[in-house]
């Protein structure tokens, strides 16, 4: 047995069969061949085999997710049977190289025409091409490719890293778990694992290497472990410390669209974090009371170019409507820090977390801001929006985003287009000079969100994807907890509301802290939030209030952290 | 052989799927199909080839059929890019 450790990314625990997502090395050289007609039959197979696998994948996909994401195997297909392809190959092939030589060429020339053409769509079958390639070089090299849409039993997989259109794909149903090399807990796979539920473990930085397809693993996404080949009393062990969880998880359905309420009678509101509009499903399958956080980033990333206005309104108008009334909070683009668009080609910065990002650079580039504002307002009618700006770190700023906002509303309006008659705008709180000037923000937002995990990084001053400084990630910190009173406190004076979408809603030490300081809202990944409200519904605000008031009063982070443990 | 040429009107040229559409139209034929655009050209046949010439608003391209049904061919290709709204009737 082999004990690996990661950072532990998203709770619960998963057993199964490692399944290797890795990418093998597809070595082409350039031979010289004597039997063209041999080398034209073999490359005719190859693409043979890889049609028939594409159409299981399709049918199969289909049958599962419907026809739009079968979609993109049908463009695999058309690539496939190309005579540009063919004939280019066969007209090298006869010219005497080998076949695997002569793909690579045409695959190659054919990408460099697509890559100048100015034109998204036409850049996006780069893709195509470049996948479909990769297909056939890896039949005609006898090299076997993993490939997530073909796990049909029980696995965790392990891999580098998965990027967010990898872990949407993902079928639950078949991946139990998953672990990478890299990433942290605030990393896109990671918050993505967190919401749809699944265990995993990120940066562990060697998993690819030390663990075998097929190699058994419990992994304890709780602690960050990982149990390779383990004992069958471990195995045992694991298997009764799942059932009891998962007992527990059962006994919190009940749970399920009740109200969450503290013994005293305050009512609190437990929303949920998205990325996706296909997350809200799973958000009202548990019965959250609204969703407090969506990302639009993953409407912009993996991908060659902005999303049209249109694309994004689609996008608004399905999560409002979904919600059926229920609040939903957009924030808008927060970008740059750990997360680029490689399309937008902004100049690499030293500091990035420091740099160009978020409202920052949509303030400069507000053409790109502007387009998201009007997809906002245009969807505004279908439910109800609030938008929210992220990073904010002046009143100015503030001032700047809000004024954009009303002057595309008011275009719109003029061009007779409907918008919501009225709609909160909000402000994320997670720069400490905005926490400190809340009184100020207070009168001129409608509400704050408090955003810890950067909150935490601006104020302990510590890169929150660096590992050598990660003990300064202190949520628990009162230098924290005051920055959040103040929050708080400034809102209420003016009579608006205060919501935290950052990792301390959903942690168990942070939530009766946080009771007692008065938070309205707890934004969370959405497999948290029966948790959360089971454990909300057994504090007493008015008790909390004195455990709030004690921990502001310390020192350190352990310190507050070994006090609510013993306390609650 | 014949040859036809013509402007392209529409706001977002050949994109993918007209270009689709004219390769479906084209395999069903015998003949050898070729589009030229400066100079450059593609098979009719293959949707690579034909969106590989990124053919925009305002440009032209001639079409070249050569074979048994090229006359059938030129009006079925005709009237597809008649219809989409491709280029003017």
């Amino acid at each position: 047995m082999t004990l690996l450790r990661g950072i532990a990314a998203s709770g619960g625990i998963a057993m199964g069969r490692a399944f290797l997502l890795v990418e093998p090395e597809l070595s082409v050289t350039k031979k010289s061949i004597l039997n063209p007609n041999n080398e034209i039959a073999r490359f005719h197979a190859a693409v043979n085999t890889v049609k028939q696998q594409l159409q299981i994948i399709r049918d199969r996909t289909e049958t599962e997710l419907g026809e739009v994401n079968a979609a993109i195997f049908d463009a695999h297909l058309l690539v496939l049977s190309d005579p540009e392809i063919i004939e280019t190959v066969e007209n090298q092939v006869n010219a005497g190289v080998n076949a695997e030589f002569a793909l690579q060429e045409t695959s190659l020339s054919l990408i460099e025409i697509f890559e100048q053409l100015d034109d998204e769509y036409l850049r996006e079958r780069v893709a195509d091409i470049k996948d479909v390639t990769k297909q056939v070089l890896a039949e005609l090299l006898h090299v076997e490719i993993p490939n997530i849409n073909l796990i049909t039993e029980e696995v965790i997989i392990i891999t580098k890293d998965l990027a967010p259109s990898e872990t949407v794909q993902l079928n639950p149903v078949f991946a139990k778990g998953f672990i990478t090399d890299l990433g942290g807990r605030t990393s896109h796979s990671a918050i993505m694992a967190r919401s749809m539920g699944i265990p995993a473990i990120v940066g562990t930085t060697t998993a690819t290497k030390i663990v075998q397809n097929g190699d058994f693993i419990i992994l304890n996404g709780d602690s960050g472990e990982i149990f390779i080949n383990p004992t069958q009393e471990l195995i045992d062990h694991y298997k009764e410390k799942k059932a009891k969880f998962e007992v527990q998880m059962k006994a919190l359905e009940r749970l399920k669209n009740k109200p969450t309420i503290t013994v005293d009678g305050i009512r609190i509101e437990i929303a949920a974090n998205i990325g996706t509009p296909q997350e809200v499903m799973q958000v009202l399958e548990n019965g959250a009371e609204g969703i407090g956080l969506y990302r639009t980033e993953f409407l912009y990333m993996e991908r060659d170019s902005l999303p049209t206005e249109e694309e994004q309104f689609e996008a608004y108008k399905t999560v409002l409507e979904k919600m059926e009334g229920k609040p939903v909070v957009i924030r808008t683009l927060d970008i740059g820090g750990d997360k680029q668009l490689p399309y937008l080609h902004l100049p690499e910065e030293l500091n990035p977390f420091l740099g160009l990002r978020a409202i920052r650079l949509c303030l400069q580039q507000q053409d790109l801001f502007r387009t998201q504002l009007r997809a906002l307002l245009r969807a505004s009618c279908f439910g109800n929006l609030k938008i929210m700006f992220p990073m904010i770190a002046t009143i100015e700023e503030f001032r700047e985003a809000k004024q954009l906002l009303l002057e595309e509303k008011k275009k719109l309006q003029e061009h007779g287009i409907p918008v919501a008659g009225t709609f909160e705008i909000g402000i994320m709180v997670e720069i400490p000079s905005t926490a400190i000037l809340a009184n100020q923000f207070a009168k001129e937002v409608d509400f704050f969100s408090i955003g810890t995990n950067d909150l935490i990084q601006y104020t302990f001053a510590a890169d929150r994807m660096n590992e050598h400084v990660s003990y300064l990630y202190q949520p628990y910190n009162p230098a924290i907890l005051r920055l959040i009173k103040m929050v708080i406190d400034a809102a209420h004076v003016q009579g608006k509301w205060v919501g935290m979408c950052g990792e301390m809603a959903g942690d168990a030490i942070a939530i009766p802290l946080l009771i007692g300081l008065g938070l309205d809202e707890f934004s969370m990944s959405v497999s948290s939030t029966l948790k959360a409200r089971d454990q909300i519904n057994q504090l007493k605000q008015s008790e909390m209030k004195e455990l709030a008031k004690i921990a502001l009063s310390m020192e350190s982070s352990e310190q507050v952290m070994h006090y609510v443990l013993n306390e609650i | 052989m014949k040859k036809k040429s013509y402007v392209i009107i529409t706001e977002t040229g050949i994109h993918a799927r007209p270009a689709a559409g004219l390769v479906k139209v084209a395999s069903k034929f015998s003949s050898t199909i070729q589009i030229e655009k400066n100079e450059r050209k593609a098979n009719l046949k293959s949707i690579l080839g034909v969106m590989s010439l990124g053919l925009g608003k305002g440009q032209s391209f001639s079409i070249y059929i050569d074979g048994e049904d090229e006359e059938e061919v030129l009006q079925e290709l005709d009237q597809f890019l008649k219809s989409e709204g491709l280029v003017e009737i």
